[in-house]
């Protein structure tokens, strides 16, 4: 079906622009309209898998307008972020409950959302840079939405952060746009192909490197983060764990180096040195944390160090010239371990939140024998947890599998060991919060601990359902071959880029 | 806030009024000469911030109430998204400057011309004004109380300031 | 030449957003960053001896209704400028939010002093 690719952007935005509009005891429409508006983002985004297409806005043609393009990789992380976005959605309407200005909040997570799609859709650089901004300061003010004071504190370093990170992006785009004269990644691609790199485009390239990873908080730019996710109310942190990281760093960086710069060697060991910086730091931070949340941050940066490091392996293997099939399957565990991560970290976030609404506090020293009082939270997070930390039939344990056997292909042992310790760090970690959160004593204090209803509860057993159905997305092949194979072929062909959406 | 001498309240209710028409402008002619939707929006809001800084803020928001400018910035959103919509509908693109292609051409050089180009920017400048009004009156809010200088409080009733 | 002034006024502003310890002069740095940014993108579109890129009825061609060649010559480039005015508007709302976080946090805390705002640690 031939959706139109603006509606993923205008159906967020026109409903974030029209909830302030009603009146204020008009809450409970605010709230359907909101749930509407992200189921109805899911629908399109299953409409439109398997389809390749590019729209140029206004009808000017390319170079001339700005185009979205949707491909393959498009279609997978337009599935991921509004599955994310809806289950999050839902969660909220119980969860913000405890907060004031809850329409404000809806307009908000609304815009962060269109935002996000506008960078995942967009084929043009600068109108990257554009949305990319729109859906950061969304994120920005809702980080500090309870106006507390550690609230603050984390959203003003997040915000310091990650603005400096947008003006060296928009320095990259400036430095793109003065050597090549276009705008368009298309026509950028096609220039660079000419030409080569000159010293211009390389410090652009590593302008983008350095603002892409500090947005998608790899490791010496990810100080940000574990003051930010944990200060967050629970559904906030879900997105921008699970979706806003991958889709405004890790996505929008693989979309550079693959297809418009073109794969490089020193690129590909730069990305697999970060990757490998970031799995293992966050992996140790985050076996001494004793805040769960903040426990969940820094096993943020650690995922999404090994997602860098499947691309970056998949760089390195093009750009040296070996077997095509061996960089495809280290792109494809990168990518499937993205989607794998956007699911069950949100799950995570989202059960942290419902044992937080419960009992008032994070500390996991404070908390303890919740199994039998919440249930329903208990057996989401044994799921996440087994699937985070690559147990057997779960998920977690495919991408990561695709991930060491890529790496021992391509005859990087030292790499595929690290990969093997860093998930027994995870495991470790995860064991952890299964023992003080839910196993053990209940303290006094929580003796009348319920389960969470309603919303919240539909939520999280929608993301379990979600994650228990990953694994069919690379064990049957009809699937596999209809959403994962399409995204990776477009980054191993990067250099069709061009050829395919402008015809050049 | 109180407000400032009589001096500058006079003159500046004689000037907010050309501020403001000057921003009117702006935004109406933004496709012939430079300026457009959202430099007029800025001087549109200005002259509102003039108000705030002689007459003092209550004064201003007796004048244009908080919810009808959160309304009428909705609103300004809406309509561009009207816009684009529209060209959706009619034209077959999304944003496609439909009036031009098929209804009203105008001639080049004059007011009425360039389509949905001046209604656009009649949309972003009804938003960007009401949207900075909205931003300065919430910066504004806070204030330091005079009596134990570095400690602001985020209340109302303001105290009287001590000249 | 003037491509590398704005490189240093752009590590001018690096500096004072690194190095400085009041909220409020960090965010200072971050505009003059931005500010930086937008002049050498500004510079980019830059040709010596040229106009505004504004057409006037003069520049018209009559007959055949097109631009004439001495103005697509001396014209300097407009793209530049258009992306020059989205990012204003776009530091404009990234700094005011940061100015309202500063002032919340300063009504929180009592001070704008980022070494003692540090409750959230390891």
């Amino acid at each position: 079906m031939n959706v139109p690719l603006p509606m993923f952007v205008a159906v967020p935005l026109v409903v974030a622009f029209v909830l302030p509009v009603l009146p204020k005891a008009g809450k409970a429409v605010a709230t359907l309209l909101a749930n509407l508006a992200t189921v109805c983002l899911v629908v399109l985004a299953v409409l439109s898998v398997g389809e390749a297409r590019v729209y140029e806005m206004g009808g000017w043609s390319i170079p001339l307008g700005i185009n979205l393009v949707l491909d393959g990789l498009s279609s997978l992380l337009l599935l991921a972020v509004s599955a994310v976005s809806a289950a999050a959605m839902l969660f909220s309407t119980r969860y913000m409950e405890q907060y004031t200005a809850k329409p404000k909040f809806l307009s908000l997570f609304l815009l962060m959302v269109a935002g996000m799609n506008g960078v995942i859709l967009s084929g043009d650089v600068f109108n990257l840079y554009v949305f990319l901004e729109i859906a950061s300061i969304a994120s920005y003010a809702l980080v500090g939405f309870g106006c507390e004071h550690e609230e603050l504190e984390a959203a003003f370093k997040y915000m310091v952060l990650g603005s400096i990170a947008s003006v060296f992006i928009l320095f990259g785009v400036a430095l793109v746009y003065g050597n090549t004269g276009s705008l368009n990644m298309a026509y950028i691609s096609r220039a660079i192909q000419g030409t080569g790199m000159n010293a211009g485009l390389s410090f652009a390239l590593s302008l983008f490197i350095v603002g892409f990873g500090l947005k998608a908080a790899l490791v010496p730019f990810h100080a940000w983060l574990p003051d930010a996710h944990p200060s967050a109310p629970a559904p906030i942190s879900a997105m921008l764990s699970g979706v806003l990281i991958k889709a405004l760093g890790v996505y929008a960086l693989a979309r550079l180096i693959f297809n418009v710069f073109g794969v490089s060697i020193p690129v590909g060991w730069v990305l697999i040195a970060l990757g490998l910086l970031s799995m293992v730091a966050g992996g140790f931070l985050a076996i001494g944390q004793w805040d769960f949340k903040r426990l969940l941050a820094y096993s943020s940066i650690s995922q999404v160090g090994y997602v860098v490091l499947g691309v970056g392996l998949g760089v390195l293997l093009l750009a040296t010239g070996a077997n095509v099939a061996w960089a495809s399957l280290a792109i494809l565990g990168g990518l499937f371990h993205l989607v794998n991560h956007s699911v069950y970290k949100s799950l995570l976030f989202l059960t942290s939140g419902s044992v937080e609404m419960a009992t008032g506090t994070r500390q996991m020293k404070d908390l303890g024998g919740l199994a039998d009082r919440m249930p329903v939270t208990r057996a989401a997070c044994t799921v996440a947890s087994a699937s985070i930390a690559g147990v057997p039939p779960f998920p977690g344990f495919w991408s990561k599998l695709i991930l060491v056997i890529a790496a021992v292909q391509a005859r990087f042992y030292w790499i595929a060991a690290v990969i093997v310790l860093v998930s027994v760090c995870t495991l470790i970690m995860y064991l952890k919060v299964q023992r003080y959160v839910f196993l053990g004593e209940v303290p006094e204090s929580l003796r009348d601990v319920r389960e969470s209803r309603g919303s919240m509860l539909a939520a999280m057993v929608f993301l379990t359902v979600l994650c228990l159905a990953m694994s069919l997305l690379v064990l049957v092949p009809s699937l596999r071959v209809a959403v994962l194979e399409p995204a990776v072929n477009v980054l191993v062909n990067g250099a069709d880029y061009s050829i395919q959406v402008a015809g050049l | 806030m109180k407000g400032m001498t009589v001096i500058v309240k006079t003159v500046s209710s004689w000037v907010k009024v050309l501020i403001f028409l000057f921003g009117i402008y702006i935004i109406l002619f933004g496709h012939l000469t430079p300026g457009g939707g959202f430099a007029g929006g800025v001087i549109l809001a200005s002259s509102y911030v003039l108000l705030m800084l002689a007459f003092g803020r209550e004064f201003v928001e007796d004048n244009l109430p908080l919810p009808v400018a959160s309304r009428l910035d909705c609103l300004g959103a809406l309509l561009f998204a009207l816009i684009a919509v529209l060209g959706l509908a009619l034209g077959g693109t999304f944003f496609v400057n439909f009036l031009y292609q098929k209804y009203l051409v105008g001639e080049p050089f004059k007011l009425v011309s360039g389509g949905t180009i001046p209604l656009s920017n009649l949309a972003i400048g009804l938003k960007v004004g009401a949207s900075l009004f909205l931003v300065i009156f919430a910066l504004s809010v806070f204030r330091c109380d005079s009596e134990k200088p570095g400690s602001p409080r985020l209340s109302d009733p303001p105290a009287e300031k001590k000249e | 030449m003037l491509y590398a002034l704005c490189f240093l006024l752009f590590m001018i502003g690096l500096y004072c957003a690194v190095v400085k310890k009041n909220m409020v002069k960090i965010v200072v740095g971050i505009m003059i960053m931005e500010y930086a940014v937008n002049l050498f993108l500004i510079m980019l579109g830059y040709r010596a001896g040229g106009t505004a890129p504004i057409l006037h009825a003069s520049q018209v061609d009559p007959q055949t209704a097109s631009i004439t060649a001495h103005f697509l010559n001396t014209a300097v480039d407009p793209l530049p400028q258009a992306l020059v005015l989205t990012s204003i508007v776009i530091s404009l709302g990234s700094l005011a939010l940061m100015i309202s976080i500063c002032i919340r946090t300063y009504a929180k805390y009592g001070t704008f002093d980022i070494t003692e705002i540090r409750r959230l640690r390891g």
